[in-house]
């Protein structure tokens, strides 16, 4: 089946199998690699994509169903500007360590700042929740998005 | 894994998608139990109907009272609206405990009933509230009780020839409270087990829980010690008792509890 699919801004088309998923023609179809597939059965959150706008799973959705429709995925993220202050705070916090699930948290945080601009600890904790990280132990994912957070609300964190 | 090979149909009206349906087919909502399932191969259906372009499907309204939530509505319109959070609040709490923000951005409150996993808050929570199934196929339409459609894991009343159209939630009474609590190993994880309550000012109450037998149920007996004034931890305890497990007795109790006394408060 022929689908046209604007990614970033920009136009994608692909002839794909009903069962191709999102995920794979992102990757494979598309070429952007940024967006990592871990299990395949919407648990990691290593895939994750932003659908106008909203966080979801890219494995969870067939390529068919993006048809005509808009995605932003990690290589979306920093603008003419430089990195994005998500991308900033992961790299300075030392969000990552191998990096794998790292442009899943960036989609799922960026989504959820834009409609938590204010959010506490705890409540990140949750938020976190469905991004899995197996190097980290996540404490310095914490702080980086509340670092983020915090610049994205025009806050000076005393941090150079 | 990825899926097996299957056909793929996406009609646009609720009358072009019912002949579709039947043994070899699988309706599609938000996908976020299919397609894992797809992806491991425990479903390998010869047709997938997706329902996402059939329009009309995704509606939240107030029809005499009731509330009426058409099955494709993502769970995160239903956690956005105030209109639910404001007058079935035990929908928007529990809602928030399904999977995680990138689920619920997907997942529909139609697909998260039909698919009927044992630990499903939502249907957990509409069979406390008393809510109906709405079922339409070729040959007609059906309304069936919500605690009488989920009858184990994975498995509910609809016939396979059949759509869940819409689901419709009576009127609470005055002042009814609204309470839910769950077990789960980390936020957003598959719970171990939940309880679900509404209790109105004179006793009048609707108690379900999760992980006391294979499907989210209704606790009759719960209900009725709440209407004669009996407390919290009685009904609680009344709730629980044919769970076998010891462990599994004491958190269904446990959070039965809970939810009675925050329903309450």
């Amino acid at each position: 089946m022929r689908i046209s699919v604007e990614i970033n801004g920009r136009g994608y088309e692909g002839d794909v199998e009903p069962r191709t998923l999102l995920s794979d023609f992102i990757r494979h179809g598309a070429g952007l690699t940024g967006t990592k597939v871990g299990c395949e059965q919407g648990v990691c959150g290593a895939c994750t994509v932003q659908l106008d706008g909203e966080p979801i799973r890219s494995c969870l959705m067939l390529a068919v169903q993006a048809n005509g429709r808009s995605l932003t995925t990690v290589e979306g993220l920093a603008g003419d500007a430089g990195l994005h202050p998500l991308q900033r705070a992961f790299h300075e916090a030392h969000a990552l360590q191998c990096g794998f699930c790292t442009p899943g948290f960036l989609m799922s945080m960026d989504a959820y700042l834009r409609e938590h601009p204010d959010v506490g600890r705890e409540e990140l904790r949750e938020a976190l929740a469905g991004n899995l990280c197996r190097c980290t132990g996540y404490l310095g994912i914490l702080e980086a998005v509340e670092h983020a957070a915090a610049e994205m609300r025009g806050e000076d964190d005393g941090r150079a | 894994m990825k899926p097996p090979r299957f056909d793929y149909a996406a009609p646009a009206s609720v009358d072009e998608v019912l002949p579709l349906l039947g043994e070899a087919a699988t309706v599609l909502a938000g996908g976020q139990s299919l397609v894992p399932m797809l992806n491991l191969r425990l479903a390998r259906p010869e047709l997938v109907v997706d329902i996402n372009g059939v329009p009309g499907l995704d509606q939240i309204r107030v029809d005499d009272g009731a509330l009426r939530v058409g099955a494709m509505t993502r769970q995160a319109a239903l956690e956005r609206s105030e209109l639910v959070r404001e007058r079935w609040p035990l929908l928007h709490r529990a809602v928030r405990l399904v999977g995680h923000p990138q689920i619920r951005a997907r997942g529909t409150v139609g697909g998260s009933l039909a698919h009927a996993d044992p630990a499903a808050e939502l249907s957990t929570a509409l069979i406390a509230l008393g809510a109906r199934v709405h079922l339409r196929s070729v040959t007609g339409a059906r309304t069936v009780e919500a605690s009488e459609f989920v009858l184990g894991p994975l498995y509910t009343a609809r016939e396979p020839d059949e759509l869940l159209v819409e689901l419709e939630v009576p009127e609470q009474p005055g002042g009814a409270g609204a309470g839910f609590a769950e077990y789960a190993r980390t936020h957003g994880d598959f719970a171990t087990a939940g309880a679900a309550a509404v209790v109105a000012p004179g006793g009048q109450a609707g108690v379900a829980l999760m992980g006391a037998g294979p499907a989210p149920a209704r606790a009759e007996g719960a209900e009725r010690a709440l209407a004669d004034g009996a407390s919290p931890r009685e009904a609680a305890a009344l709730a629980a008792e044919h769970v076998e497990d010891e462990h599994r007795r004491a958190l269904c109790m446990e959070l039965t509890r809970r939810a009675i006394e925050e329903a309450i408060a």
